[in-house]
């Protein structure tokens, strides 16, 4: 089943130096269950692509449906959870209160909200931190709280953007370990932008490669990896493979300019 | 408590220049004094002294200047043990309800300061709050508010209470308007920076969620302002400690810190003058000293600090 579909998506910005085309042309399928990595050069157009699905920038052509709806319909709808590059948890509210605030503005009821917290805390590996405040945690705990804010509501949907950049080799290991259990157990779709290219090849079930000016997709991954998936498995011929070939798309996509 | 010795070593600094300072600028009237109870002095007459420094004369008649410079009925310049002594009898050992209590002075000027501060504490919020949120506000209100700010308080406060006194008004609310129009404007400009400190990725997370500006308002952007907001009332209130004295000097007001002054200086009471200096002083402090307190107590407990 179709969860995100676009086709011959386009965006344009409009700026002092003339007009940019940060997405031309883009024709994707995500099916549910899904785990999508958008890898590219910055200025491809990847995270532009993952707000556009979110609604929070408006394509200048072509169609966009997110569970059926437009974009706009689906972010009223509460139809998928962001995390975005930086935590962004709030620092005045406790790692509790942060997973609260979507379900406070969604209107949860209190008993409700509790229950979330407390499910989605152990669902990140964060069971008895709800009462610290986001200073006292290490950058990879508050970005997994960020995840568990993002799950605490029932979005089938899981938008990420580059949520791990800003974290050491050692941390993003464990984090991606963590987001596949995660992924096995919840059962959501997922959008995921990234530089890296074990980690979208360690993630992902697609892997979307996209190229800078105009912002485009150059190829279209299915990875044939297993849903079970060890650290160890990036040893694997396989594995190397798929790597290769990604490196290659993102070449292939630098020799066209 | 390690602030304790380097507050202690300036205060000692400035207490002993004080001291200093009282022979230069009470020696004409030392000299005097030393001339009318028979000792000669030199140059003789006051006529003669007239054109010397304080500290020529000082030099000229050390006898005589040493000896009386520190504790003049009207000096140029009170002692330091003048101004405090001064401050013991009119706060502790004068009823408060009589008209030479500094306390009973106090409070009248202390009341117009919170007053006023309160007028425009909220006055400031409600501006900013417009200035963020309405467009039209937001290009007209600021260079108004900036304008008012440079206009001298002191051309502006008869005007204020005259105008209200014509409409009836007249104590404690023209000097509170007075004391508002001084502290609105750090409410204002802390609080529009605060409304608008959220980033980029803040506010697009209250989108994702498709939250109402009430929300977004009540849950983002009230809360990062708090700290720019007691910023700007620690500076608003003592603002509003000296918009209350002010409004309290043109209008021949009899009771307050500022009528203690203006009566001092009619009638070359420079110690009475020096002690509502010191009266206003540490009331300011003791108000600014408490926003601190609540500051600290608020942002402790949203965890900010």
């Amino acid at each position: 089943m179709t969860v995100i579909s676009a086709s011959n998506l386009d965006l344009t910005f409009q700026t002092n130096d003339g007009p940019v085309h940060a997405l031309k042309d883009v024709s994707l399928e995500i099916g549910k269950g899904e785990f999508v990595s958008f890898i590219g050069p910055s200025g491809c157009g990847k995270t532009t692509f993952l707000r556009c699905i979110a609604g929070l920038e408006q394509a200048t052509g072509g169609t966009l449906r997110v569970n059926g709806m437009t974009p706009d319909e689906a972010r009223k709808a509460r139809a998928y959870g962001y995390v975005f590059q930086a935590a962004g948890l709030y620092p005045w509210r406790t790692i509790a209160r942060n997973i609260a605030l979507p379900l406070e503005i969604m209107g949860y009821s209190k008993a409700d909200q509790a229950e979330r917290i407390e499910r989605v805390l152990s669902l990140v590996d964060l069971d008895g931190f709800g009462g610290k405040f986001p200073w006292q945690l290490s950058g990879g705990m508050q970005q997994r709280a960020s995840i568990a804010r993002a799950l605490a509501f029932d979005a089938d949907i899981l938008l990420m953007d580059e949520p791990f950049g800003a974290l050491d080799e050692i941390i993003r290991d464990q984090l991606n370990e963590a987001l596949l259990s995660l992924w096995a157990r919840t059962e959501k779709t997922i959008g995921f932008v990234t530089h890296s290219i074990p980690e979208a090849v360690y993630l992902s079930t697609k892997i979307v490669v996209m190229s800078p000016r105009p912002g485009r997709i150059t190829d279209v991954i299915e990875s044939p990896l297993p849903k079970e998936r060890p650290l160890e498995i990036r040893d694997t011929p396989e594995f190397i493979e798929i790597a290769h070939r990604v490196r290659d798309g993102l070449r292939a996509g630098h020799d066209h300019v | 408590m390690r602030a304790v010795f380097p507050v202690l070593t300036v205060v000692t600094v400035l207490v002993s220049l004080w001291y200093l300072m009282l022979i230069p600028m009470n020696s004409h009237q030392a000299a005097l004094e030393a001339e009318r109870a028979g000792v000669v002095v030199s140059p003789e007459t006051a006529r003669d002294r007239r054109d010397l420094s304080g500290w020529a004369v000082a030099l000229r008649n050390p006898g005589p200047v040493l000896g009386g410079v520190w504790a003049q009925e009207r000096p140029r310049l009170p002692a330091p043990h003048q101004v405090a002594i001064e401050l013991w009898e009119t706060t502790v050992e004068k009823k408060i309800t009589s008209k030479r209590s500094l306390v009973f002075h106090g409070w009248i000027t202390l009341s117009a300061t919170l007053l006023g501060f309160a007028i425009g504490t909220v006055m400031g919020i409600v501006l900013a709050v417009g200035i963020v949120y309405n467009r039209a506000m937001d290009l007209s209100v600021m260079p108004w508010a900036i304008a008012s700010q440079t206009i001298p308080i002191l051309a502006i406060a008869p005007m204020v209470i005259v105008v209200l006194n014509s409409v009836g008004l007249q104590g404690l609310v023209p000097k509170s308007i007075i004391s508002a129009y001084l502290s609105f404007f750090p409410v204002v400009v802390g609080m529009v920076t605060g409304l608008r400190s959220p980033d980029g990725s803040q506010m697009d997370l209250m989108r994702t969620y498709s939250a109402g500006g009430g929300q977004v308002f009540w849950k983002l952007r009230l809360p990062a302002s708090l700290p720019y907001l007691f910023a700007s009332l620690k500076i608003g209130i003592a603002a509003s400690l000296v918009g209350a004295i002010v409004g309290e000097l043109p209008t021949g007001a009899v009771r307050g810190l500022g009528a203690r002054m203006l009566a001092g200086s009619y009638y070359g009471q420079t110690v009475q003058i020096w002690s509502a200096l010191f009266a206003a002083a540490i009331c300011a402090a003791v108000l600014v000293g408490i926003v601190g307190l609540i500051q600290r107590a608020t942002l402790r407990r949203m965890g900010l600090a």
